[in-house]
């Protein structure tokens, strides 16, 4: 125990701003900055001393939580709790369902788990696959100041950046598949989720695949072909190797699960 | 900051990064709440926040400037003990009782929020609790008793000085 409280005895800044605003000031550009939300990834590395950082952006009171509706546009704060998510229609409420246990769900973050890469040699962020899939803009704040973009843009240009929150259009169906998790504490090995736009657009999306979610554009073109899109899909991904899952096995896998999401969004046709 | 810990305004010093973990046992001398994995793994810390349950070891203090903590000795006491600690007890759900205040917590926040003696719901709701004791059948059927009614709430079990036990154990000398 010593050796996990240890790296708290260094001085650490810690910035805690009460508003949107005064939180993007605080970030400024980045740099120098570590950003804790819920804490379930900072907060241990700290704890076991892997990260030790002098200035510390904490959320909890920045005012950037909770999900809004306007119209047909789901705005979804970046410090909402994935367990908040866990009720909303599919994909992401059964991806949300998904992810971790009770307790890491009642404190993790929409934002945490998109900035959430590989650890412990498997990915994570499991939201990522269903954001990916409904078409998520993600408005975010740093260099340059505050930006609205498509979420499979900002996570190609991984840069510096605080997420401010992440919206949405409803879609006309939604579904989701994984594979089962050996333990709720394990990462999801491999998730498919897929969207019916509203203008009849399909598109999928994978968590577990790689590194990061992907989209899945292959399969999306042969989605009236579930077979087709399902061997499609591998053309989209470079499947990691690792505890959870080997890449034989995801390559296996992934077909299927392409197969079971794009049947579920037939059933709600 | 202050933090009300099991009803009782306290004033914590530690850092702010430190998790509320170590300021309960360190700072509070609150030892229901164990250090296992400290990574969010093994449930042993678990503690309610504002009636949610929630794990110590990942909540930095700061973050929880004002906020209503409940550990296990806020649920009950020996002589007054909540439904689900009655129920671990009548149901001989514990062995070496590490897992045990973060299981009875998980527990209790699952019956607040209107949890059944389903035994798969009860799996899902304990799925991150550990028991390295792996005594997890007398766990989940404490939890499906107490939901289900069967536990007597404000059981007293402790004998008080010179009381004889109000629990008779076989083959104890009488």
């Amino acid at each position: 125990m010593a050796g996990a409280t240890l790296a708290l005895d260094q001085a650490t800044e810690v910035l805690q701003p009460g508003s949107e605003d005064e939180a993007i000031a605080a970030f400024g550009d980045g740099s120098g900055i570590t950003v804790l939300a819920g804490g379930t990834i900072v907060v241990p590395e700290i704890s076991y001393g892997y990260r030790s950082p002098e200035r510390v952006l904490m959320l909890t009171r920045a005012g950037l939580a909770g999900i809004s509706r306007d119209g047909s546009r789901t705005t979804i704060g970046a410090t909402t709790t994935v367990a908040e998510l866990v009720d909303l229609p599919a994909p992401l409420g059964p991806c949300a369902a998904n992810v971790a246990d009770v307790e890491i769900r009642s404190v993790g973050t929409v934002g945490g788990n998109l900035c959430a890469g590989e650890g412990q040699g498997a990915p994570r962020g499991d939201l990522q696959g269903a954001l990916l899939a409904l078409g998520a803009s993600v408005r975010s704040a740093g260099e340059g100041g505050t930006t609205d973009e498509p979420l499979d843009e900002f996570m190609a240009n991984r840069r510096e950046r605080l997420i401010l929150s992440v919206s949405f259009d409803e879609p006309a169906a939604g579904a989701f598949a994984a594979l089962d998790r050996p333990h709720t504490h394990d990462y999801t090995a491999l998730a498919v989720s897929g969207v019916r736009a509203q203008d009849g657009t399909i598109r999928l999306a994978a968590t577990g695949a790689g590194t990061w979610g992907v989209r899945l554009p292959s399969a999306e073109a042969k989605s009236a072909d579930p077979e087709a899109a399902g061997l499609a899909a591998l053309d989209d991904v470079e499947l990691h190797d690792d505890a959870l899952a080997s890449a034989w096995y995801r390559a296996k896998v992934l077909p299927v699960l392409i197969r079971r999401v794009l049947a579920e969004l037939e059933e709600g046709a | 900051m202050r933090l009300t810990v099991n009803g009782g305004e306290r004033e914590v010093e530690s850092a702010p990064l430190t998790p509320l973990l170590h300021v309960l046992r360190e700072e509070l001398g609150i030892t229901s709440p164990k250090a296992g994995c400290q990574q969010g793994g093994c449930g042993a810390c678990t503690v309610l926040v504002g009636g949610v349950a929630q794990r110590a070891c990942l909540l930095p203090v700061a973050a929880l400037d004002g906020a209503d903590i409940t550990t296990l000795e806020g649920l009950g006491s020996p002589e007054a003990l909540s439904p689900v600690q009655a129920s671990f007890h009548e149901n001989y759900a514990a062995q070496c009782g590490f897992c045990t205040s973060g299981m009875v917590l998980a527990a209790h926040a699952y019956l607040e929020g209107g949890g059944t003696p389903d035994r798969p719901s009860i799996q899902h709701a304990l799925a991150g609790h550990v028991c390295r004791c792996t005594g997890y059948v007398k766990i989940i059927d404490a939890v499906a008793a107490a939901a289900g009614g069967e536990a007597s709430s404000n059981q007293r079990w402790l004998p008080r000085t010179g009381e004889e036990s109000p629990v008779e154990i076989p083959g104890a000398p009488a």
